[in-house]
């Protein structure tokens, strides 16, 4: 099943290269699942839309050569922070689901996963 | 009461000419009286009379107190105030009271600041007008029929409509600065680590910081001395010293080198903006500052690295809405379709937006094209800046193309709004630090702000450069009107 999914979604985005760079209805669609949202008809075609325009005047980055430039995904040189692996005071169960929903026996509650 | 600095208040105190239940009073008597009509509010704290009578009580007791002791303040709704509602302005939050103290929070706390309340932002603070937040959609107190920028846009309101001594904000492409402009007051976003994220919600992470709102510069020197710490709960906070901004307040800028790079004054930007700018540039020079024109070719391709970098971000932080553990859950017979009616229902248009962006470029098959390709224009846009440093001290620009906007005007074209923060989004990607003070008025009557960019943990140098041309132009920091 997830294979199958791959495999379309990869078939899909050759042929969205191919034709061009932009999102079709059906691949905001394919996104929205990803992201775990949901569309209806209207406001796929908005969507839709929007991120085209966003996306076409995004591609001006690709008038810009960066081969050899390095990525930076942080501003500042900062690498990995660590602590010794001691536990420390931290929010009480009560705490932990004060805000949730729904709780019950101190446990976060949620609807039926398995049928 | 209106009208003095921190300092000013934290010395009238002190010397009992008023007490902290009487400022208080007189803050929330005005949000009764002017938050109608501005919107900037999402949440009053109840108890913060209280709150005063207590420090009154234990200042009539001789105890000794923090300096800043019964001053009232208010935060941006997406900073962490324990046991006090904190919705992003969304309604997936609603209903959401964090069991958990910020350290922004904590510091200010600690300080002796009393917290009036939480106050209305763009929804996650994506948006830069304000109205993208779920309830107050908050209005520019110099005209109402305006924007107040945003996403800080209810901070800045508050603030240039005296409904708060001062105010937090959160910057991630000019969230403080954009709003700061639109509504004539300071904000500074620090240096990228300079102050605590622990309890800032987060939107982008390698960009979000927590920046002082202020109606004048000293008070945002002041207020950044207190929340400018290391924190270990923050693993990008630095480790570096606590600084006291108010001894550069000096009034002497002789010598300074500012840069004016040409591409922060292309086009887009208004006469009037440019005009006022122009003008502070010669004030400038008239205090003995030497400006040198500079070019950081990297700048037009900013918006689209932002939109990019931060959407990404922002795709995978909120994951965390899933309707679990806190926040909106929608009815649903099963675990899936709760996650998707959850989000959908309690997401507005703008943040699915950015979530659907960000996903996309994040996705298999983009993610090289897109991704990967915007960080290394990021590296581009940091160099720009790296380079103009080695020349100049300070940047000088306008930090909005224009004077505050209509309601309504660019709501129905996302992009158009996304170019509004076209002058102040590389500064983020870079993670220096920038302050927007006010410098004149658009032809609109509307107030117009100028930036200055610095380099990393270089924020005393800019509230030097700041305080020196706030001296001289002497500008009204609020509407008559509303005095």
């Amino acid at each position: 099943m997830r294979k199958k999914v791959i495999i379309s979604f990869l078939i899909k985005t050759i042929e969205v290269c191919k034709v061009s760079q932009t999102v079709s209805k059906q691949d905001v669609l394919h996104i929205a699942t990803l992201a775990r949202l949901k569309f209806d008809d209207e406001q796929a075609e908005r969507f839709t839309n929007d991120l085209n325009n966003i996306l076409g005047y995004i591609d001006k980055l690709n008038e810009l050569n960066t081969d050899n430039i390095e990525p930076t995904s942080h501003a500042l040189d900062v690498y990995t922070v660590t602590r010794p692996d001691r536990a420390e005071a931290s929010l009480s169960n009560e705490d932990a689901i004060r805000n949730a929903p729904q709780s019950e026996n101190g446990m976060f509650r949620v609807p039926k996963v398995i049928e | 009461m209106l009208g003095k600095t921190l300092k000013q208040l934290s010395e009238s105190l002190s010397k009992k000419e008023f007490s902290s239940a009487e400022l208080t009073q007189f803050y929330l008597d005005r949000i009764n009286r002017y938050d109608g009509e501005i919107c900037a509010y999402n949440y009053i704290n109840e108890k913060v009379i209280e709150q005063a009578k207590a420090v009154d009580e234990k200042r009539a007791k001789g105890e000794t107190l923090p300096v800043y002791a019964g001053i009232p303040m208010a935060l941006k709704d997406l900073i962490i105030q324990k046991d006090m509602p904190a919705t992003c302005s969304s309604k997936i939050l609603e209903g959401f009271v964090p069991p958990f103290q910020g350290t922004a929070a904590q510091l200010l706390e600690d300080a002796g600041f009393l917290c009036l309340g939480k106050l209305s932002m763009d929804e996650f603070a994506m948006g830069s007008s304000n109205e993208t937040a779920f309830r107050k959609k908050t209005r520019n107190p110099w005209d109402t029929t305006k924007v107040p920028g945003g996403s800080s846009g209810g901070s800045a309101a508050s603030v240039a409509a005296g409904l708060t001594t001062f105010a937090l904000g959160s910057d991630t492409g000019g969230s403080i600065r954009q709003p700061a402009s639109l509504c004539g007051i300071t904000g500074m976003k620090p240096t990228y680590g300079r102050v605590s994220r622990f309890g800032l919600i987060a939107f982008a992470s390698s960009l979000d910081q927590i920046g002082p709102m202020t109606s004048n510069i000293s008070d945002n020197a002041a207020v950044l001395s207190v929340i400018g710490k290391y924190d270990k709960k923050d693993s990008t906070s630095l480790n570096i010293a606590q600084d006291d901004y108010s001894k550069y307040l000096t009034g002497d800028v002789k010598g300074m080198k500012i840069g004016v790079p040409k591409e922060y004054f292309a086009e887009g930007i208004a006469a009037d903006v440019r005009e006022c700018v122009n003008n502070a540039i010669k004030a400038y020079e008239g205090m003995g500052c030497e400006i040198i024109e500079i070019s950081m070719p990297h700048t037009e391709y900013a918006v689209a690295t932002y939109y990019i970098i931060a959407t990404a971000e922002a795709s995978s932080n909120l994951g965390r809405y899933d309707g679990i553990r806190f926040g909106y859950r929608a009815d649903a017979d099963n675990l899936k379709d709760m996650f998707y009616e959850s989000r959908s229902q309690g997401f507005g248009d703008e943040v699915k937006r950015r979530i659907m962006l960000g996903t996309y470029v994040l996705s298999a098959g983009y993610y090289d094209a897109y991704y990967i390709k915007a960080q290394k224009v990021r590296t581009l846009i940091k160099q720009d800046f790296v380079n103009a440093f080695e020349k100049v001290d300070a940047i000088i620009c306008p930090t909005s193309p224009t004077t505050a906007f209509k309601a309504g005007e660019k709501m129905s074209d996302p992009l158009q709004m996304y170019l509004s923060d076209i002058n102040t989004i590389s500064l983020n990607l870079y993670g220096g630090c920038g302050l927007s003070m006010p410098c004149g008025f658009g032809a609109d009557g509307m107030p117009v702000g100028v930036q200055l960019l610095g380099k990393y943990f270089d924020e005393g140098r800019l509230y030097n450069l700041a305080y020196a041309f706030e001296q001289q132009a002497k500008l009204p920091t609020m509407p008559e009107k509303l005095k």
